[in-house]
Order: C-alpha cells, then sequence, then structure tokens
C-alpha cells in the first residue's frame, strides 16, 4: 500500500535565521507510518518535529517536549484543552466552572488509562515530573488526530510504563513521528528509524533491517 | 580606546553625578528657605498631637474612612474592568497613545474638571480614579500578558477560538500577576482617594486639610494612624470571593444624587473648554485676540513648566539619595530582625502617606517655599525605592563579612545601582506628576496655575495647561525610557510586591 506521501520535504533547510540546523533534508512520510527519530540531544530533532507539525497541524497532535501546560488548572482540564476547537466559547467557559458528564467520563477513562484517575482534579503545579508528561501525552490522545508527533514523549516515565505507553500512542494513531532517545525502544515500537547527525539524515530505515549496532553509530564521535 | 566607553561602573558614575549637578544647579533657582519664624513650636503642637490621638473628635471620622475606602474601591474597579478590556487590544492603533495621554494627567485635575460638569457628586469622585486608572491599567496588564508562558497558548489545536484559548491558556498563567497587580492598585487608589478630598470631596483629605488648618493635631493624627490602618490591613480583608460584596456595599454606602444634564456637559466640552477667542464666530480680529489669550498664559505656562521641571529634578535626585541611604536599615545583609523591622516601619509610614498630605503638613511647619514639596516628594519615593532596592539586596550573597562600609560601597552597592537607577527613572514621571499637583497647595508648579485658571472660571485656560502638563509627563517618560534603553535597564522594573 503506497500513497502519496503525508508529509514531504525536499532540499529544505530547517531553523531560525541564516544559519540553519538542517541543511538540504530531503524526508517524505507516508500515512500509516511509524517513525522514530533518534540523534543526540541538539542534533535538531526538536526543530525537524516543529517543521513537520507546522506542515500537519490540523490533523495532528502535538506533544512537546516543554510540555506546555497550565500549572494552575486540573488535569482534567489540561486534557480537555486537547479538543478545545471542538466547541464554541461558551460551552468551554461552562467546562471549566461545571464540566459536562459525557466529557468528564470521556477523560476518565483517558486518565485511567494513564494511570492518572486520582489526580483527575489536582492541580498540575501539585504533579511530579512524570505525571506532568503523562498529562501533556493524554492532552494529545484525547485530540484524537490520525496524526501524533512527538517529542520525548515517554522520557520521564519508568521503562515499563515507557513501554506502554509508546503502545498506546501507536494503537490510537495512524501516523506516529516521535523523537526518543532509548534506542532499544525505537526499535521495538516502530518501523521505520531516522538519524539526525551533523544537520543531516545519516540513517533512514525499516527498523526490521536495523540492529542496536546501527543505531549506536548515529552517535559515534 | 579610552576606559569611558567600556566601563560600566564608569558609565553609571558620570549619568549620576550629571543628574546631582542638574539638582544643584536646580537648587540656585529654586526658594528653600524656612519662612516660619519657629518652625519648632509648630511641630512640637503636631507631635503631641500624635501622641494624643482623639478618635472621638468628630463622628465624621468613620465617614470619611468609608468615603475614601468606597470611592477607591468602585474606582478601581471600573478601571480594572476598562483596562483589562483595553490591555487585550493594546496593540491597536491609538489605544497605547490614548492610554498614555489618559494616564499622564493626574487624578486630581481630572476631578477638577468633572468638577464642574458633575459638582461635587460621587461620580466626580469615581471618574477621576476609574479613568488614569484604566490607563494604568491596560497598559500593566498588556505588559503582564505579554511576558506570562506562552506555550500552552502554542500548543493549542490550530482551530481554537481565541476567547476559548485565552481562557484556557492564557489567562491562568497571568493571574496571579493580574491579582497581585490589581491589590497594589487599589491601595495607590486609596491614597488618590483621600488626596481627591483636597478639592472638596467627602473624603480623608478633606477633613485632614480643615483639622490641620484649625490647629487640632489631635483630630488629624486620629484621622492618619486609621489611615495607616486601613491601608496595612489591605490584604487581610481584601479577599476576591468577598469584592462583590464590597462592591455592592461601596455602591449603597455612596451618594448618587445625581444632577446631570447633557446639555451642561456639550457646553463645558464645546465651549467652556475652546479658547475664549475661538469660540463662537472667527472673524479678522480672532487671530489678534487669540494672541492677546496666549501671552499672559504662555508665561503661566512656561514658568510653571519649568518650575515643575526643576522640581522634580530636584525631588528625583534627593529619592534617589535617601533610597540609597535608607535601604540598608531593611536590607537583611546590615541589620537583624529586631532593628530591620523598625526600618521596615519607618518606610511604610513614609510611603503610605501620600505626598500631597507630607508636602501639606510640611508646608504648616516650614511656611510656603519650595522646601516642603522637594521634602516631600523626596521621602515618599526615596522610601518606595528604598524598599524595593532593600527586597532586591537580601537575594545577594556577600563575600565580604560583616555589614561595614566595605560591604556597601564594594560588594552590594555596585550590584544594586543599575536596577536602582531602573526604579528611579521609572518613578521619573511619577514624581512628575505629583510635582504638578503640589501647586494645589501654592507651590508655583503647573498645578498652581491650573488651580488658579479653574478658581478664576477661565477652563479653557486650565484645560490648556492642563494638556501641558500631560504633554510634559509624556516627554519625561520617553526621556526616561531612552534613558532606562541606554543604561541597559529593564525597560520595566520587575514589581515587587510594596
Amino acid at each position: 500500500m503506497v500513497c502519496t506521501p503525508l508529509i514531504q520535504l525536499r532540499e529544505e533547510q530547517v531553523g531560525y535565521g541564516p544559519d540553519p540546523v538542517l541543511r538540504d533534508l530531503d524526508l517524505s512520510i507516508a500515512a500509516g507510518e511509524k517513525v522514530a527519530l533518534i540523534g543526540e540531544s541538539g542534533v535538531g530533532k526538536t526543530t525537524l518535529l516543529k517543521r513537520l507539525y507546522s506542515l500537519v497541524c490540523e490533523h495532528a497532535a502535538l506533544c512537546p517536549q516543554q510540555l506546555g501546560l497550565v500549572p494552575e488548572l486540573s488535569v482534567y482540564h489540561n486534557i480537555f484543552m486537547g479538543r478545545l476547537d471542538q466547541h464554541g466559547f461558551w460551552y468551554n467557559l461552562l467546562n471549566l466552572v461545571r464540566p459536562r458528564r459525557r466529557d468528564r467520563e470521556a477523560i476518565f477513562n483517558l486518565a485511567a488509562e494513564l494511570g492518572l484517575e486520582p489526580q483527575l482534579d489536582s492541580s498540575v503545579d501539585q504533579l511530579s515530573g512524570g505525571q506532568r508528561q503523562r498529562v501533556a501525552l493524554g492532552r494529545a490522545l484525547y485530540r484524537a488526530s490520525p496524526i501524533f508527533i512527538g517529542d520525548e514523549p515517554v522520557s520521564a516515565v519508568d521503562e515499563f510504563q515507557a513501554e506502554r505507553l509508546l503502545a498506546l500512542i501507536n494503537r490510537r494513531h495512524e501516523t506516529v513521528v516521535v523523537a526518543l532517545h532509548d534506542q532499544a525502544a525505537a526499535l521495538q515500537h516502530f518501523d521505520r528509524l531516522i538519524g539526525l547527525r551533523d544537520g543531516k539524515i545519516v540513517l533512514d530505515a525499516p527498523s526490521a533491517e536495523l540492529s542496536l549496532a546501527d543505531l549506536a553509530r548515529v552517535y559515534e564521535q | 580606546m579610552s576606559g569611558a566607553s567600556n566601563n560600566t561602573g564608569r558609565r553609571l558614575k558620570r549619568l549620576s553625578f550629571g543628574f546631582v549637578l542638574l539638582a544643584c544647579l536646580g537648587l540656585l533657582f529654586t526658594d528653600i528657605e524656612v519662612v516660619t519664624s519657629e518652625p519648632w513650636g509648630e511641630l512640637a503642637r503636631i507631635g503631641i498631637g500624635l501622641l494624643t490621638p482623639d478618635f472621638l473628635a468628630t463622628e465624621e471620622l468613620g465617614k470619611a474612612l468609608l468615603n475614601t475606602l468606597a470611592f477607591a474601591l468602585v474606582g478601581v474597579v471600573i478601571g480594572n474592568g476598562a483596562g483589562f478590556l483595553l490591555a487585550l487590544v493594546f496593540h491597536w492603533p491609538g489605544v497605547r497613545q490614548t492610554c498614555a495621554f489618559v494616564r499622564a494627567i493626574h487624578e486630581i485635575f481630572w476631578a477638577l474638571l468633572f468638577l464642574q460638569v458633575f459638582g461635587l457628586s460621587t461620580l466626580t469622585g469615581v471618574l477621576a480614579i476609574a479613568l488614569p486608572y484604566t490607563g494604568i491599567f491596560a497598559k500593566v496588564y498588556a505588559e503582564i500578558l505579554e511576558e506570562s508562558d506562552q506555550r500552552p497558548w502554542r500548543c493549542l489545536p490550530p482551530a481554537t477560538g481565541w476567547l476559548s484559548g485565552f481562557v484556557y491558556a492564557r489567562l491562568p498563567r497571568a493571574f496571579q500577576n493580574l491579582k497581585h497587580y490589581s491589590l497594589y492598585r487599589l491601595e495607590c487608589a486609596i491614597r488618590s482617594s483621600a488626596v481627591l478630598g483636597f478639592i472638596g470631596l467627602p473624603t480623608l483629605g478633606f477633613h485632614l486639610e480643615t483639622a490641620f488648618n484649625q490647629g487640632l493635631y489631635s483630630q488629624a493624627a486620629a484621622l492618619l494612624y486609621l489611615f495607616f490602618l486601613m491601608v496595612a490591613s489591605i490584604r487581610l480583608w481584601m479577599r476576591l470571593p468577598l469584592l462583590p460584596v464590597y462592591l455592592l456595599a461601596a455602591i449603597g454606602w455612596l451618594p448618587w444624587s445625581l444632577h446631570f444634564s447633557s446639555e451642561l456637559w456639550v457646553h463645558f466640552v464645546t465651549w467652556d473648554l475652546v479658547p475664549a477667542p475661538l469660540r463662537g464666530e472667527w472673524g479678522s480680529q480672532t487671530l489678534s485676540s487669540l494672541g492677546r489669550w496666549l501671552t499672559p498664559l504662555g508665561e503661566h505656562a512656561l514658568l510653571g513648566a519649568a518650575n515643575t521641571l526643576i522640581l522634580s529634578l530636584v525631588a528625583l535626585v534627593g529619592s534617589g539619595l535617601l533610597a540609597l541611604g535608607l535601604f540598608p536599615l531593611v536590607s537583611r545583609l546590615f541589620f537583624r530582625l529586631p532593628g530591620r523591622s523598625l526600618g521596615n516601619a519607618l518606610l511604610i509610614v513614609l510611603r503610605t502617606i501620600p505626598e500631597l498630605i507630607l508636602a501639606f503638613v510640611f508646608l504648616l511647619v516650614l511656611g510656603p517655599s519650595m522646601l516642603p514639596a522637594i521634602l516631600a516628594l523626596a521621602l515618599h519615593n526615596g522610601a518606595i525605592i528604598a524598599h524595593l532596592i532593600g527586597r532586591q539586596s537580601d537575594s545577594l550573597k556577600p563575600l565580604l563579612p560583616g555589614p561595614g562600609s566595605g560591604r556597601y560601597f564594594y560588594e552590594v552597592l555596585p550590584r544594586i545601582y543599575r536596577p536602582f537607577l531602573a526604579f528611579l527613572f521609572y518613578r521619573w514621571e511619577v514624581i512628575m506628576r505629583e510635582t504638578a499637583i503640589l501647586g494645589i497647595l501654592g507651590v508655583y508648579t503647573l498645578g498652581f496655575y491650573i488651580d488658579s485658571a479653574f478658581e478664576a472660571l477661565r477652563f479653557d485656560q486650565a484645560f490648556l495647561l492642563i494638556l501641558m502638563t500631560a504633554l510634559l509627563n509624556l516627554c519625561i517618560d520617553a526621556l526616561s525610557r531612552a534613558l532606562r534603553r541606554r543604561l541597559r535597564l529593564a525597560d520595566t522594573p520587575q514589581q515587587v510586591n510594596p
């Protein structure tokens, strides 16, 4: 099943100002692909993800590394923000004061999958780093969009949970692009791996053809 | 290359000495004589009054306090609401300038204008506070919203409505700062409201002026103490859920008998405020009579403006010197706790009393000259800045042992000097506004000529002078911003809660 690519970059300079982080980038991602980005920190993964998101933001959920949560609001309201565009202003305003049962149940079920149901009514500033990351993930999942773009979406949770959450992300989205530092998890959960180094793509292959040793080469000095 | 251009310390020093020199020159042109023959006698009587406050002297006392509070509350709530809405559209052309203009005119000048249309009514007092405060709220709220965390806003689904996004992603992030600032503004409004009594509104200033003028110092002391209590306890009684209750109580308390006629209003704006020679039909004589109208007015305006400028400069330098002298009193680096709370109390008292009231008391003691005005402005503003930099110095970690002069001059002063200058220049505009106002006590600043014009019912002249005052303010604001930018000081010093 080969269709027209969902996202396509052609000889693109990605980055800010006159000195782009990524040069002459050629990349296409088709619908249905599950892609992991690997590479050293600072190599431009975040920049690339932002660029990809800007191309498909209408149909994509973003889970940024900096989370972008509203600490003053509850877990429930932060997750609800994933669908803020689905309702009118008055509906949203009322939801701040008195949520509808339907929304409440939907978000409760999602929070339960993320292990956040006891914290549903706590404000985000009361949570630990791992819990916060799961709230940001919940907000992206609640959006229920076909594409998921995540920047280290499970970096702050333990290994066991990370596996489970990555599986959940893949199950809920048709197309997934995430940056990951956990190479084993990248190999295990994603069909295609892209390695960035020195502002270029140095690796782009199906994960079935790769071993951990191949991945290590992306990081070598 | 000489060291001056790449030595920050030297640049700041040169600027500071330049200002001190200008202020000294200014002092040569101001009259700072002590006129009364025996200032100590009056001072002693005031001192005795302060020691024997008479809280039962008049039943008007409670009424005056409640009036002061009610005017402030209603004015601030209106200004807050309107300012918040304007903050959302602060980038629209014209909004920024209009707000700057509206806040460049002091509450008392607004009150003098509204007085002519609405009389000594509640509306006059409320509008006089609400209008300039709207301009201030709009500016500060726009800054707070701009500087608060934008990341949640960027994570919203792209099709989210602006209002929904604002309520979820921006308002909660800015809310604490907005709340703190409006609380601080309520404190300012209580001071403004008290001062409005000096032009006849039934607030604290009115009774204070009467009591002082009649030498009833015990009664005046009681008024002052209750005023302190009211301002100092704001944070105890002002709770957001209680605000509607307070607001309704204030609206219910204030007398709203209003004889408003739109005719009077229209007449005032289209006739009284228009320069006399330009009213009605214009003929061949118009130009020459306009010239005759402008000549004495221009003289007043120039004299008033020059006096205002000089006085504000002297007061600015005075505030700065006082602040540098006073801040160690409240700094953890120089004094231990019991002593420090004494310093704190002194600063709280100085910054709680409005400049106008301080100047009024000094005038009684020292007689009419520029000296009372300079002292009042320097003490009030010096205390505010001392408090702010004292707080900042608390976060420094000195290496030199002991609270000695070495620590002050080598470690603390160099480190706090930039924020100090930022606060000081930031305060210049406020000092300027207050300097103009002190004219209503008889000091020859712009306020004096404005007040005289109002008394002579020459509203056209008063209005033009008010516009000039606003213009002067806007110029000082621009100058101080340019100075701060050149010295790479923070454009808006971060708000430390006073």
